[in-house]
């Protein structure tokens, strides 16, 4: 009933639906601004016993609806925080929550990406900080679903094959950064592969889980473990105040075990 | 006494708000779900139907077409057919008050759901659309109803796809006492058909130019869109009907949509070369001028999940 109610309201109801309509009761959504009553489940499996903040430092951009729920854009900035070990990415109703955990070893606080969603949905970064506490920011994104149990593009015409690990990459010295932030260095990647989510019918799970962005001495950089709901042939963006010197260098793998890699200048 | 008080509504909001909101000759009623379409002619015998300048929403029953027909003494000539089953039979009751004329013949400009699924209504006429229109309609035609019933919900009812059965041919036909000539260009679409009345100068542009509306861009190609700009452009035509927007006497959609897509590929061609991402574009300062057309705040994030991943493409090297 209340899947019918969001499609047939379209946008206006999901906000609606999530804000005011369903009136959640806090008991059930854990104080959560969004009214999910995901939320506390999402809380307790992801985020565990450490203190959970909802922090306004923590920024979630992303449009307001999935033109393509293959492909929803999303930048976390956590700026205003100090001492981040990791951003985790949660999307409370899709099928598989966990996104994305991105670990900013010498990189700012920032990260780009694209990811399937299934239905609309807040869309969430949880940042944990060396004292142990979470801090949560989040958006309401709205779509037409079905993004995580379609087929990609590479996937549906077999392509996938010939492009499976090729990287492209470029580093950006003198970037403007996110939406105002300030001034950096980006690199930008891609990394072709399927990401099989393993909910399409007949097709296995089959992802990037592992990445990790490393120096000329081998130093990393940047560390990130990615699921399932990454989209296919994923983009990344990562930021760092200062242009990393020498020649960098991706390292990584997939669930199967290929491994995946190349020079990043 | 519609006519009268649509002009008198025209005026009213047009004192009221900014210049760029345009009124409607009649608001849709989501109680009765009934369009209230009414035929404005525009040159002898060439009666344009106008629908919101706006994005789908329930509130407009998801007509945001202007579609268009031509009594041309030898029958009817009907371009595009709506959004819907209910809109069909609207609008053939609609060219049913207007003219004794039967309908001779359905001409769709591309493979958009709006130019097609009003088409229940004119099962028994030929109803055209170039091969590649036609395959396109039948390649997304569940994707297309299903977005729609989503959008629109019960304005939707009973509609289902009814595709086109003759094949278009680009060239100039006699009809009654109407030179119709057919051109087959593209850009926006894989096959952008634009109708022309030779006699009057009027040219129904589908897709190709959209008039203070942002163009919307799923299946589109900048630079054979803006090469298909040019052509028409040449050949120095005195009206444009154009599928969305606002419907005015002249030929001013081609170079807003010309402008349009020149600042979509220089923008986001820099911003690719800066290393954007998706986010950082969809909060791209946008010129006034475009930030005012209708339906900006959906469009244009469609615009960019659409285009973007192109520009970004290309300044991205292989490395292996």
């Amino acid at each position: 009933m209340l899947r019918f109610l969001f499609a047939s309201l379209g946008l206006a109801g999901a906000m609606l639906a999530a804000t005011s309509l369903a009136q959640p009761d806090t008991a059930s959504t854990g104080g959560d601004p969004f009214g999910s009553y995901q939320w506390p489940d999402l809380k307790h499996e992801f985020l565990g016993r450490g203190p959970v903040e909802f922090d306004a430092r923590v920024k979630v951009l992303a449009p307001a609806f999935a033109e393509d729920p293959m492909n929803v854009p999303i930048t976390v900035l956590a700026d205003g925080l100090r001492d981040v070990e990791m951003i985790a990415v949660l999307v409370d109703r899709n099928p598989i929550r966990k996104v994305l955990e991105y670990f900013p070893v010498v990189s700012l606080p920032r990260v780009s990406f694209r990811f399937k969603l299934e239905q609309a949905s807040p869309v969430r970064a949880a940042v944990k900080t060396r004292d142990g506490v979470w801090h949560v920011g989040g958006t309401l994104v709205d779509s037409g679903g079905g993004g995580c149990t379609a087929a990609g593009e590479t996937r549906r015409d077999g392509s996938w094959v010939r492009t499976l690990g090729d990287l492209n990459a470029r580093v950006f010295p003198h970037s403007v950064a996110v939406a105002g932030a300030d001034t950096g260095t980006r690199v930008r990647l891609r990394v072709m592969h399927p990401m099989d989510t393993g909910l399409v019918s007949g097709i296995p799970a089959f992802y990037v889980n592992h990445l990790s962005l490393r120096d000329e001495a081998g130093r990393e950089l940047v560390k990130i473990n990615t699921f399932e709901p990454v989209s296919e042939n994923p983009v990344f963006s990562f930021d760092f105040a200062e242009q990393p010197k020498g020649r960098l260098q991706l390292v990584g793998s997939d669930n199967n075990g290929n491994r995946i890699g190349g020079p990043v200048e | 006494m519609t006519r009268l008080l649509s002009i008198t509504l025209l005026l009213v909001v047009a004192c009221a708000r900014p210049v760029f909101v345009i009124a409607q000759p009649a608001m849709a009623d989501a109680v009765a779900l009934e369009y209230h379409l009414s035929a404005r002619a525009v040159a002898p015998g060439v009666f344009v139907v106008e629908g919101a300048n706006a994005d789908f929403s329930v509130a407009n029953g998801c007509n945001i077409i202007n579609t268009g027909f031509i009594v041309t003494g030898a029958g009817v000539v009907v371009v595009n057919t709506g959004p819907s089953r209910r809109y069909g039979e609207q609008l053939r009751a609609l060219i049913g008050r207007t003219t004794r004329e039967p309908v001779v013949r359905v001409v769709h400009l591309n493979l958009h759901p709006d130019y097609f699924l009003g088409n229940q209504a004119f099962a028994d006429v030929p109803r055209a659309a170039t091969s590649t229109t036609r395959a396109g309609m039948q390649r997304e035609v569940k994707a297309f109803e299903a977005n729609l019933y989503r959008l629109c919900g019960e304005w939707m009812r009973g509609t289902e796809a009814l595709l086109p059965d003759t094949f278009a041919a680009p060239g100039v036909e006699h009809v009654g006492t109407h030179e119709i000539e057919l051109v087959e260009l593209r850009g926006h679409t894989g096959s952008d058909l634009v109708l022309i009345d030779r006699g009057s100068g009027v040219a129904f542009v589908g897709g190709l130019a959209f008039s203070r509306r942002i163009p919307t861009t799923p299946h589109a190609q900048l630079d054979a869109w803006q090469a298909s700009l040019n052509d028409l452009d040449a050949r120095r035509l005195r009206m444009l009907v154009s599928s969305h927007g606002v419907v005015s006497a002249d030929t001013a959609a081609l170079a807003l949509t010309q402008r349009y897509l020149a600042w979509i590929d220089a923008a986001f061609r820099a911003a690719a070369e800066r290393g954007d991402d998706m986010n950082d574009v969809l909060r791209l300062p946008v010129p006034d001028e475009f930030r005012q057309w209708a339906a900006f705040e959906t469009e244009y994030t469609r615009n960019v999940a659409n285009l973007y991943p192109r520009y970004e493409q290309t300044v991205l090297k292989p490395r292996r």
